[in-house]
């Protein structure tokens, strides 16, 4: 759905998203990382568990929520995508961590 | 033409809220014609602002038939729920499972207990149970608490629900009962002439032939124009509200519950203020240090939004129902307790207006009783 612009290219950063190993960019938020390797959803919402997906992409919509090492309801697209980051995506509401 | 068969409405309730919504509905389901007057987005709405607690425990200390009313309201609250549920589809999310009042100091502990104590060995109290534990009781239904959590009351009898559900479920079965609601009728005026109420708005007039106030802090202004007396004054109260977890709370405490849908509210703060229903950071971060130290968990989560919102409070705390004597037929219904007395309020306050007056278990909320002079 999504393509890499041309000016987008950099060193690759490789991580995690639900076990599976995915190719980011250095410089990539996780949100970009996940739309960029095709996850289309990222989360459940926590009532109606309808699909969501990465929208605004700064900071403002609350819709990239996942759950990046073990931490619930974090902002994809405020994070920098960093190698051996454990991305998960989040069904419905999030777990009160330990 | 008779006056009765001109007349619009058979009750006409000033107020949308949670007390005007509960009665109007039970009214309508009897068969009377009901109106329902709001204001507009710009009223202070407490009903849209409260904490959502059913409580039962640690009220009514200074007068009995307060406990008494509030406990069978709390008793009839699963049938009032599953009635309002089988007529407008809406779950309000009821549970009883029995709340706690944590307390983070041997003083206060004891201060609760002694209060508790008080309360119940009044005359004419209502019986229900109640307990005082320590640490490690609580600790046995409450997990999460915190090591400062001292010790705690809890009551079998309190709950809580979805009290935004519960404002929406009232206003669908208003419709479904055929019940007209007219929103930006902020009431003007109302006066009782030729045997009828003519209640007045900047949309006009119309006429019924019994009105409740339930008009909140509202009601102060209107009681007086047909011969009653509403005294009560704002009383502001805060709130935070988490982003939503999974369940982990299983109890309402009395200043922190998690919804039906996962969300942490943290609330009970008292401040006189008039009506400014502004937050303040003073009060909000005591409220969120309190909480943490009872449930250190929290501190993981974020917080997405604060409000306040305007009790409806009386000078001695307790609810005013009363029936004029100068214009039969005008009701007056304050409290600060819309959701715990809803049930109460729907199911048994209602049948009394369609009736036309309220039953003698109600004679010690009429507002005379602040007229009375200390005793010389």
């Amino acid at each position: 759905m999504f393509r890499r612009l041309h000016e987008a290219e950099g060193k690759a950063v490789t991580l995690t998203v639900d076990g599976r190993l995915i190719e980011a960019r250095e410089g990539d938020s996780v949100a970009a990382a996940l739309l960029a390797a095709g996850v289309a959803v990222c989360r459940t919402t926590p009532v109606s568990g309808a699909p969501r997906a990465p929208y605004c992409m700064m900071g403002v919509c609350f819709e990239c929520l996942v759950t990046i090492d073990g931490r619930g309801n974090r902002q994809a697209c405020l994070v920098r995508a960093e190698p051996g980051m454990a991305v998960a995506t989040q069904a419905g509401k999030r777990e009160l961590e330990r | 033409m008779t006056a009765s068969e001109r007349r619009d409405y058979d009750l006409a309730v000033i107020g949308g809220g949670l007390v005007g919504s509960a009665v109007a509905w039970g009214a309508a389901r009897r068969g009377e014609r009901v109106v329902v007057l709001d204001e507009g987005d710009l009223a202070y709405r407490a009903s849209r602002g409260n904490f959502a607690l059913v409580w039962v425990q640690s009220k009514g200390l200074g007068m009995p038939e307060y406990a008494a009313w509030t406990k069978r309201s709390s008793d009839a609250w699963y049938r009032f729920a599953d009635e309002l549920r089988a007529a407008t589809g809406y779950d309000v999310a009821f549970e009883r499972p029995g709340g706690f009042h944590l307390c983070l100091t041997e003083k206060e502990l004891e201060a609760r207990a002694a209060m508790l104590r008080r309360l119940h060995n009044q005359p004419r109290m209502v019986q229900y149970p109640y307990e005082i534990l320590d640490h490690d009781a609580v600790a046995k239904r409450l997990p999460e608490i915190g090591p400062a959590v001292v010790g705690a009351s809890y009551c079998p009898l309190d709950g809580h629900c979805n009290s935004l559900r519960l404002l929406k479920a009232l206003h669908a079965g208003l419709k479904s009962e055929g019940a007209a609601y007219l929103a930006n009728r902020g009431v003007q005026v109302v006066e009782r002439r030729e045997g009828e109420f003519r209640i007045a708005s900047a949309s006009g007039e119309l006429r019924a032939g019994k009105v409740l106030l339930a008009a909140g802090n509202g009601n102060a202004r209107l009681a007086p124009m047909v011969g009653l007396k509403a005294p009560v004054r704002p009383q502001r109260g805060q709130i935070i509200v988490t982003e939503k977890v999974r369940r982990f709370l299983d109890y309402p405490i009395a200043t922190l519950r998690q919804t039906d849908e996962g969300s942490v509210l943290i609330g009970d703060s008292v401040e006189e203020s008039g009506f400014d229903d502004s937050v303040g950071l003073g009060v909000l971060s005591t409220m969120a240090a309190r909480a943490l130290r009872m449930f250190p968990r929290l501190a993981a989560l974020n917080v997405v939004r604060t409000w306040a919102a305007l009790r409806v409070m009386t000078k001695d705390g307790f609810p005013v129902y009363d029936q004029s004597e100068s214009c039969p037929g005008a009701f007056v219904a304050t409290c600060h307790s819309g959701v715990t007395l809803a049930a109460g309020h729907a199911l048994f306050l209602a049948p009394m207006l369609a009736t036309g007056a309220l039953e003698p278990e109600l004679a010690h909320f009429s507002a005379r009783r602040f007229d009375v002079s200390q005793a010389a």
